[in-house]
């Protein structure tokens, strides 16, 4: 009987290279936009070229008459079936197609159908609509005054005030803020951005009436939420709705929400007998797809002299656009935005968030972030380095004099969070050390005695990813569990569905390395499918840093189950009761019987061909995982830049990123993730954000002024780890996709400040431009003339 | 992103060429490697009716020096410039130029003389030939005509070019001794418009005199600004910190830069301060052999 198996298994904390790039690397993924059905027509979509207006008139007749176009969809005809109006995923409504208003530029208008793509096109350019402009409001503070322009009449409440939210403790936060010797206070705008996935967004939708069911391709994160909220708003029964979420060329949480263009193709689909084909181009997926942040934030923090931070108090204005079209937990509008107390031990806090109306496209997407966590990381991190300015000290100094101590996990927020495990001092020394600190700091001060600028900036930053505990985490009312399905084959082989959907996390690879290593299978005869709702069991989908914390841990307790039905086998074939089997080296032995094995190998063959009497045949298992707590990822970054005097550009010259993410599954994987969310954790920093002008124009509406970061802008990152297991999840591991995001920007910032805080600099909001920085420069006389 | 109906030539001969242009001379547009033209297409912003495509027309790519002049054919890619020995070792403030225009998939297709005729005021080389007195070549149905570089361009998106004329090469005087010339530009992420960009080109005598000074800014006014007062400044001065400084100082009143997503008005004419200070001094550098011909030059980065 062997007792080895053949083929290394490699499972945990293998760099197991990705079983999806074989398909991508060679062009060969299929993404939407792949697909073509028989008869497919095309569909394009006008637009409003105004932020604010009144729809008199839409004239289709010479659209109509164009050769290949065969219909033009408006909010009057959707209007009569019932669809002019979808609901969002907070509680709100937003318009599919307008009947008699739009509310942002670049809305949707009314669509029109065609043979090809080109005649769509040369359609929505003869669609002729009649408007009458209204003032437009932009900005939140405006949008709040008694006077400001109505963004939405429809509702009931005549005010563009969506909600108030809070947490924390008023009362003894203020009491202490009453008592502090010391109190650092600062406005931070964090500004409007988008995704800017590499696939925009689309579908093909294809109604078949003979069996009635609708089949959608699309460019989804969560493919069974979405066949869920389809049967709900079009009352086709949820078995007759198929998703298929193909490969998906990035998602960063703007492929959860449901756009317009989905419900229209669905609509065009069904009125025309044909499968429809929408795919946005790069604009409209700039101008009009949900955007993130757009925090206006007060924050204070309240401290001793010496040092000990003890309350903080936060108020915030959230722009969430016309329609609050959010993809958050339902009972969270502002998100987890009350993790905004961080990595320091605080007596007490309160954070209050307003959602706020305006002419802009929804905001409120958790881009790379599990739900406005950068916005609390960024304040938090900016106001530690106040405050250690304020107090002469040095920031690591005062970071590590307030962290949590390692000792006090689990550890109660002062906002109600329950942190699983932490040690923040060592994160922050090992970057200490491997930067180089000190000598960095000496370098600083040699620097600026020659009036050179050179700064170095910190972020110890908590993230809180894995939505969620179905006590407190639901998506209209549906629970935020997810989950897996094993089956294994006769030879030994074995299929994983999960109800999580891949964009580019590596699912197919690190969901594999799970079942290898809970049931000692080679990674390379397990294959993984996810992303088809007639086959995939259900689950809430990829976002938030979520799949491992919860389909991940679902995957592992599923593995597990098959792990005891194998034992039970393993008894039968080696003549033992099970209790005499242990699990070692991937394989069941005989205590204290060494050379007595099974591996599952033989076990699988077993279960098809000779199974105990009395036991069912095969070897599967389904679980649905509900996670006790949410896992909370850290890490330690440090930045150092230099600021050219001539021209005020910030140049980074290195960032160490450590992090920890608890046990690791892939660490390549791990690498790569940290490495991409560490540039899209500098793009908002240095680079990126969306404005609008007094009119409600888009300032950024394309690539050439929307500054997405290339490899040319990306320094070259150095990342390292420390591992401090997550307590309750099966193999210890905690969410990791965002913490880059979450945890660079502040470092940046903190860095640039760090460069000019001999100036009395405090803050600067992000993007930090070469303009704002020469601005300062020239204000204290330190510009290169 | 899909263009308006249009009718696509791609003739053989110039005079073909010519011919096409005269039919609708209004409503047809020259593309010469089509990387400004196709993007204003799809977004609909230009509609020509007819496109006339030189990429067949022979005899448009030459590179080459002859009778005292380097002749860069009107079709030479981006790209040649960067992979060319001769531009490498005699012409460094052309690679400057070239390897900052856009990106390199841009730069294999996008050529000089859709730059030059394109007159944008962001576009690269416009200033660079103003600063090196570059003169155009044109035909059209009336012949041939040689154009100055500073009566070339006209305003924004506008040449002299007449409307059957097309522009068939550029020729920049080879250096004289002892001369030198830089670029350098100032971008908010790489592949972008210019901030601002200046083009800097010395003449220096035997005694480190400058005899002749070209100085020339890039996106800061409605075309590419020679920076004459600066120019005249310099003429028969030495090249040094206070010099350049002033020099500097001169460019900067000469830009008319406007506000927008690349900065305020104000920032872009220090910035115009800070890179012409340092064109001349990489200018200086290479007149005076003080570095390599094929230094490398940051944008704005020193």
């Amino acid at each position: 009987m062997a007792t080895e198996t053949e083929t290394p298994i490699r499972g945990m904390g293998h760099s197991v290279k990705r079983k999806e790039d074989a398909r991508f690397i060679r062009g060969r993924g299929r993404y939407v936009d792949d697909i073509k059905l028989p008869g497919m027509l095309f569909l394009d979509i006008v637009r409003s070229p105004y932020a604010h207006a009144t729809i008199k008139n839409i004239d289709a007749s010479a659209a109509l008459a164009q050769p290949g176009v065969l219909a033009v969809i408006t909010g009057k005809d959707l209007d009569a079936a019932g669809l002019a109006w979808m609901p969002t995923l907070m509680g709100d409504k937003q318009m599919v197609l307008p009947v008699d208003r739009v509310v942002y530029q670049a809305q949707e208008v009314a669509a029109v159908v065609a043979t090809d793509r080109y005649a769509a096109a040369d359609g929505v350019a003869l669609v002729n609509v009649e408007y009458e402009p209204l003032p437009p409001v932009t900005d939140p503070i405006k949008a709040l005054e008694a006077d400001a322009p109505l963004v939405r009449p429809d509702r009931e409440q005549k005010t563009n005030h969506i909600w108030h939210w809070e947490a924390g403790d008023a009362a003894r936060t203020d009491e202490l803020f009453n008592q502090a010797e010391v109190v650092v206070k600062e406005d931070l705008y964090i500004p409007r951005i988008h995704v800017c996935s590499i696939e925009t967004c689309g579908c093909v939708a294809s109604f078949d009436a003979v069996e009635g069911k609708l089949t959608v391709y699309m460019t989804t994160q969560a493919p069974h939420a979405i066949r869920t909220v389809f049967s709900l708003v079009t009352s086709i029964p949820e078995h007759k709705i198929h998703i298929i979420s193909p490969d998906i060329g990035g998602g960063f949480g703007g492929k959860v929400p449901v756009y317009p263009g989905y419900v229209i193709a669905c609509v065009a689909s069904i009125k025309t007998g044909h499968p429809v084909k929408w795919i946005e181009d790069r604009s409209e997926n700039l101008q009009a797809d949900s955007f993130a942040r757009d925090y206006h934030i007060t924050a204070e923090l309240a401290a001793k002299r010496d040092g000990t931070m003890q309350a903080l108090r936060v108020k915030t204005i959230a722009d969430h656009g016309a329609f609050d079209a959010a993809a958050n937990p339902s009972k969270f509008p502002a998100g987890l935005f009350s993790v905004i107390t961080g990595s320091y031990e605080l007596d007490a806090a309160h954070v209050e968030v307003d959602g706020v109306y305006t002419n802009k496209p929804s905001g409120g997407v958790a881009y790379r972030c599990s739900f406005r966590v950068t916005e609390a990381v960024h304040t938090i991190e900016r106001m530690v380095d106040v405050l250690a300015q304020k107090l002469s000290m040095d920031p690591a100094e005062l970071r590590l004099k307030n962290f949590i101590p390692p000792e006090k996990f689990p550890y109660k927020s002062p906002t109600g969070w329950e942190y699983d495990s932490g040690n923040y001092p060592a994160a922050l020394r090992k970057a200490m050390e491997e930067i180089g600190y000190e000598q960095l700091r000496r370098e600083q001060a040699e620097k600026r005695a020659r009036g050179e600028l050179m700064g170095i900036g910190l972020s110890t930053f908590t993230e809180i990813v894995g939505a969620g505990p179905s006590h407190t985490f639901d998506i209209l009312g549906i629970k935020m569990f997810d989950s897996a399905e094993i089956r294994v084959h006769p030879t030994g082989s074995a299929i994983v569905r999960i109800g999580v959907q891949t964009q580019g996390q590596g699912h197919e690879t690190t969901f594999a390395q799970i079942v290898a290593e809970e049931l000692g299978l080679p990674v390379e005869n397990i294959t993984v499918e996810h992303g088809d709702t007639d086959t995939a069991p259900y689950g809430l989908g990829t976002y938030a840093s979520r799949s491992t914390p919860t389909a991940g841990a679902a995957t592992a307790v599923a593995a597990r189950k098959i792990r005891e039905k194998a034992k039970n086998i393993a008894a039968h074939l080696l003549e033992v009761s099970p209790d005499d089997l242990e699990w070692e080296n991937y394989q069941f032995r005989v205590k204290g019987t060494p050379g007595k094995a099974v591996t599952m190998q033989q076990i699988a063959f077993a279960a098809y061909t000779n199974h105990p009497q009395g036991m069912e045949a095969g070897l599967e298992a389904v679980d649905y995982y509900d996670p006790p707590n949410l896992t909370f990822p850290f890490g330690a970054y440090v930045c150092v830049v230099d600021i050219d005097r001539g021209t005020g550009e910030v140049k980074i010259r290195r960032f160490l990123a450590i992090d920890d993410c608890g046990n690791i599954i892939n660490p390549m994987i791990v690498d790569g993730q940290i490495h991409g969310g560490l540039t899209m954790g500098m793009a908002p920093a240095l680079l990126e954000e969306i404005t609008y002008d007094e009119n409600g124009n888009i300032q950024q509406g394309n690539f050439m002024d929307y500054l997405l970061p290339t490899a040319m802008e990306t320094p070259a990152w150095e990342t390292d780890k420390t591992v401090t297991p997550s307590p309750h999840h099966p193999f210890g591991a905690k969410g990791v996709g965002e913490s880059a995001t979450v945890g660079a920007p502040p470092a940046i910032a903190n860095a640039v400040v760090d460069a000019l805080s001999h100036l009395g600099v405090t803050h600067i909001d992000i993007p930090i431009t070469p303009w704002k920085v020469y601005k300062i420069l020239e204000e204290h006389g330190v510009a290169e003339s | 992103m899909i263009p308006d109906r249009f009718e696509y030539y791609a003739p053989t001969t110039l005079a073909e060429a010519i011919n096409l242009l005269q039919q609708h001379p209004d409503e047809t547009k020259v593309m010469a490697g089509g990387q400004s033209l196709i993007p204003l297409m799809k977004f609909r912003l230009a509609t020509p009716g007819y496109v006339v495509d030189l990429r067949n027309v022979p005899h448009l790519d030459v590179l080459q020096e002859r009778d005292g002049s380097l002749i860069i054919g009107a079709m030479v890619r981006e790209a040649r410039l960067e992979s060319s020995a001769l531009i490498r070792q005699r012409y460094p403030a052309l690679l400057d130029t070239s390897s900052v225009v856009a990106d390199p998939i841009v730069r294999n297709f996008a050529t000089v003389g859709g730059n030059l005729a394109h007159a944008d005021p962001a576009n690269d080389h416009p200033a660079m030939m103003v600063a090196l007195r570059a003169t155009l070549l044109a035909q059209g149905a009336d012949g041939q005509r040689t154009i100055p570089i500073d009566d070339f361009l006209v305003d924004t998106l506008e040449t002299s070019l007449k409307p059957d004329e097309v522009l068939v090469e550029i020729r920049v005087p080879q250096p004289a001794p002892r001369s030198g010339a830089a670029y350098c530009k100032l971008e908010r992420k790489v592949g972008d418009y210019a901030i601002a960009a200046v083009a800097a080109s010395v003449t220096l005598d035997e005694n480190g005199a400058c005899t002749q000074a070209g100085l020339a800014l890039t996106n800061v006014g409605p075309k590419a600004i020679r920076a004459s007062a600066a120019e005249s400044f310099l003429t028969g001065k030495p090249l040094n910190d206070e010099t350049i400084r002033e020099a500097a100082k001169l460019a900067a009143e000469a830009a008319e830069p406007g506000s927008d997503l690349r900065g305020p008005a104000d920032y872009k004419r220090a910035m115009v301060r800070t890179l012409a200070a340092r064109a001349l001094r990489r200018a200086a550098q290479r007149a005076t052999g003080s570095i390599a011909h094929n230094g490398n030059i940051g944008g704005g980065v020193a």
